[in-house]
């Protein structure tokens, strides 16, 4: 693809990078090289210090001397307004790699007689730019000279002479223009710079500004097309496309504590994927803060630098708010491992919280980072600008592995999964925590909504607040539905003694049998003791017969000895 | 080249004050640029005889000038004394405002 590229930029249209943060991005690779690029918006849009940064830009990083040709501001006010931005005038013209020409013209000097042409602007910016070699030209606001010179049709000549002129020497130009009612500009001037037309506003929306570039046209070349938010600030001017990072970033199979046990439970044991995006959506007072402090705790047991983005409390109320639910963030603030910051977000434009969230989380590097609410943003911007903001956000984070965690506010009335900025796909894990109100009382419920690549619980959890941290608990789930709080514990309760009941129920029937079994066994005995009664008495019976025939036949032998005996007797005693 | 068309200055002024000084603007030897000195000339002669000076000025020759005096069209010309400064561009051809540019006569 980057062999493509190239390739494709040989064939076609050279380009010179700006240097401008997000604009050669957006125009594959910068301005149309040797063409004029014509730059228009209103008033205090920009337009000056986007073509001063294309020039220092260009003197500094890609050593192309430029000439500045201002028809507004002298060099000195120039030169003092771009301090503020960084930008040392001074030294580059010092140095030859700058060079900036006032030309000032006062309508109330001149008197116009007969024919003229503009010569004297060719020479001299043709004197400019042979002087320091340069390559890249501003001219800053040409169409003053509109207000200047009294004849429009001779300078409108003299304009597409001079486009064609700057070309014919290749320079790669910016023209500035005032904003028109129905064009482009004020006088026209994009019927004469056609190559590339960028376009800067200034809107103001819920009094809040914000500034917007968008690449009207751009002859020869494929460019975004889709208005860009930019911001002006200490190091100049930074465009910000969505699409700058893009979905590329490699991810880590690393899971980390979300400083809930229970909780980790739910996610598959073993807590959030390192790297990636959680979002805790909920009603007011739901507890997610404190779920987010819970995690921003955790991070800093483990070592790990966190920066909690606060727009709604300040760092001390937080503090103050999170030391009742046993959590003490103070001491992370205290040994360096976690940065509040805490605006209102109503302080600037949308951008300007980009910029410096990026810059807070460029310096400090953290590894995990709270939003809390991301939907407190909204109200300085429309949900797509937030959307696109936490885009280029969260792309920016996931591509350093840094775990995010946004919380976002739900309004009552809205259904519970739709997220203000629609930011729930861009999410990873997704913890949902409502209010769950039975019984006139109101209890926190939470559920994961979804959590891409893991197992993960898909019960309800009754959420409790102690004094020690958040707690998770089993909601009651029975025939009559799902009961929480004191409904849960009074249904627990009803449950305990139905079971006592009937485990005393079944204790009576156990006794009752034992008792019959011993009433049995005791019959048992008596049987067994009248059977070996009957059996010694039949025994008795036994012997006694065995002992009557005996002598039965005793007597018998007796009788009949008696009878011999008789005789032997009668014999032996005669 | 700075080319001096002189109505004698110092013979006839009666001090430094009353000469008045101009500068024509010019590049190369356009048609433009030569009528305007024509015409220049021509009206100097009229109306400022002996008390005028003109410098006429080739930024093709002589770029870094153009920007003393703010000069963007081509011809210009300059009355640098007396103040103020007044600018006249075009090859001079209307004569009637040339002399309302100069303050040689009162705007109608």
């Amino acid at each position: 693809m980057v062999k493509e590229k190239t390739r494709l930029l040989r064939g076609g249209l050279q380009k010179v990078p700006t240097g401008i943060a997000g604009l050669d991005e957006i125009t594959n690779g910068g301005l149309p090289k040797g063409r004029p690029t014509l730059v228009c918006g209103g008033a205090g849009s920009g337009k000056t210090l986007l073509g001063m940064e294309f020039l220092v830009r260009g003197a500094i990083q890609f050593n192309e001397p430029g000439v500045f040709m201002s028809f507004e501001e002298s060099a000195e006010e120039l030169t003092k307004n771009v301090a503020s931005l960084g930008f040392d005038l001074n030294r580059l013209t010092a140095s030859k790699r700058l060079l900036v020409d006032y030309v000032h013209i006062e309508r109330s000097e001149i008197e116009e007689t007969g024919e003229y042409d503009l010569e004297g602007l060719f020479i001299r910016l043709g004197n400019a730019i042979d002087s320091i070699g340069a390559k890249r030209v501003v001219l800053d606001t040409i169409e003053s000279l509109f207000a200047g010179l009294p004849n429009p049709s001779i300078l409108r000549a003299e304009l597409r002479r001079l486009f064609r002129w700057l070309k014919k020497k290749s320079m790669t130009a910016i023209i500035t223009g005032e904003r028109g009612e129905n064009a482009l500009t004020r006088h026209g001037l994009e019927e004469y710079v056609s190559d590339c037309v960028i376009l800067l506003d200034h809107r103001v929306a819920n009094q809040i500004s914000t500034r917007r570039l968008r690449v009207v046209k751009y002859r020869g070349s494929i460019h975004g097309t889709n208005e860009f938010p930019f911001l002006i600030d200490e190091r100049g001017i930074t465009v910000m496309p969505i699409t700058s990072l893009g979905l590329k970033h490699t991810v880590t199979s690393q899971r980390i504590s979300t400083g809930i046990p229970r909780l980790d439970t739910m996610l598959g044991g073993k807590g959030y994927f390192r790297g990636s995006t959680i979002l805790v959506s909920g009603t007011a007072g739901t507890g997610k803060t404190s779920i987010a402090a819970h995690f921003v705790d955790a991070a800093c047991r483990r070592g790990e630098r966190s920066v909690f983005f606060a727009f709604e409390e300040s760092p001390s109320q937080i503090i103050r708010n999170m030391r009742s639910i046993g959590i003490d963030l103070q001491q992370w603030v205290e040994k360096g491992l976690l940065r509040f910051c805490a605006e209102r977000p109503t302080v600037y434009g949308l951008e300007a919280h980009l910029a410096s969230m990026e810059k807070i989380i460029d310096l400090f590097k953290p590894k995990v980072v709270i939003v809390d609410p991301v939907t407190n943003l909204s109200s300085v911007a429309s949900e797509t600008d937030v959307k696109a903001m936490l885009i280029r956000l969260l792309d920016q984070m996931k591509s350093n592995q840094t775990t995010a965690l946004f919380t976002t506010l739900t309004g009552a009335s809205g259904s519970l999964e739709l997220t203000e900025v629609g930011t729930s796909s861009l999410t990873d894990t997704w913890l949902l925590l409502r209010d769950i109100e039975i019984g006139g009382e109101r209890n926190r419920g939470m559920y994961i909504l979804k959590s891409r690549g893991m197992a993960h619980s898909n019960q309800i959890r009754e959420f409790l607040l102690t004094d020690k941290g958040v707690d998770l608990i089993d909601v009651y789930v029975g025939p009559s539905g799902m009961l929480t709080g004191s409904a849960r514990i009074s249904q627990e309760k009803q449950e305990r003694d139905i079971e006592l009941a009937h485990q005393q129920e079944i204790e009576r029937r156990k006794l009752n049998v034992e008792t019959k079994c011993k009433a049995l066994e005791a019959q048992i005995a008596s049987l067994h003791a009248q059977f070996q009664a009957e059996e010694q008495e039949l025994k008795k019976l036994i012997g006694q017969e065995k002992m009557r025939q005996r002598s039965a036949s005793q007597l018998r032998e007796k009788i009949a000895s008696i009878r011999e005996e008789d005789k032997n007797s009668k014999r032996r005693n005669r | 080249m700075k080319r001096k068309a002189a109505g004698g200055p110092g013979k006839n002024a009666k001090s430094k004050k009353d000469i008045w000084e101009l500068r024509l603007y010019v590049a190369g030897q356009t048609p433009k640029s030569l009528a305007a000195f024509a015409n220049l000339k021509k009206i100097c002669e009229e109306h400022l005889k002996g008390k005028y000076h003109i410098e006429v000025v080739d930024l093709l020759k002589n770029p870094q000038l153009a920007g003393g005096d703010q000069i963007l069209a081509i011809p210009t010309l300059v009355r640098k004394l007396p103040p103020p400064i007044k600018k006249i561009i075009g090859d001079l051809s209307n004569t009637l405002r040339v002399l309302v540019g100069l303050d040689l006569r009162p705007r109608a």
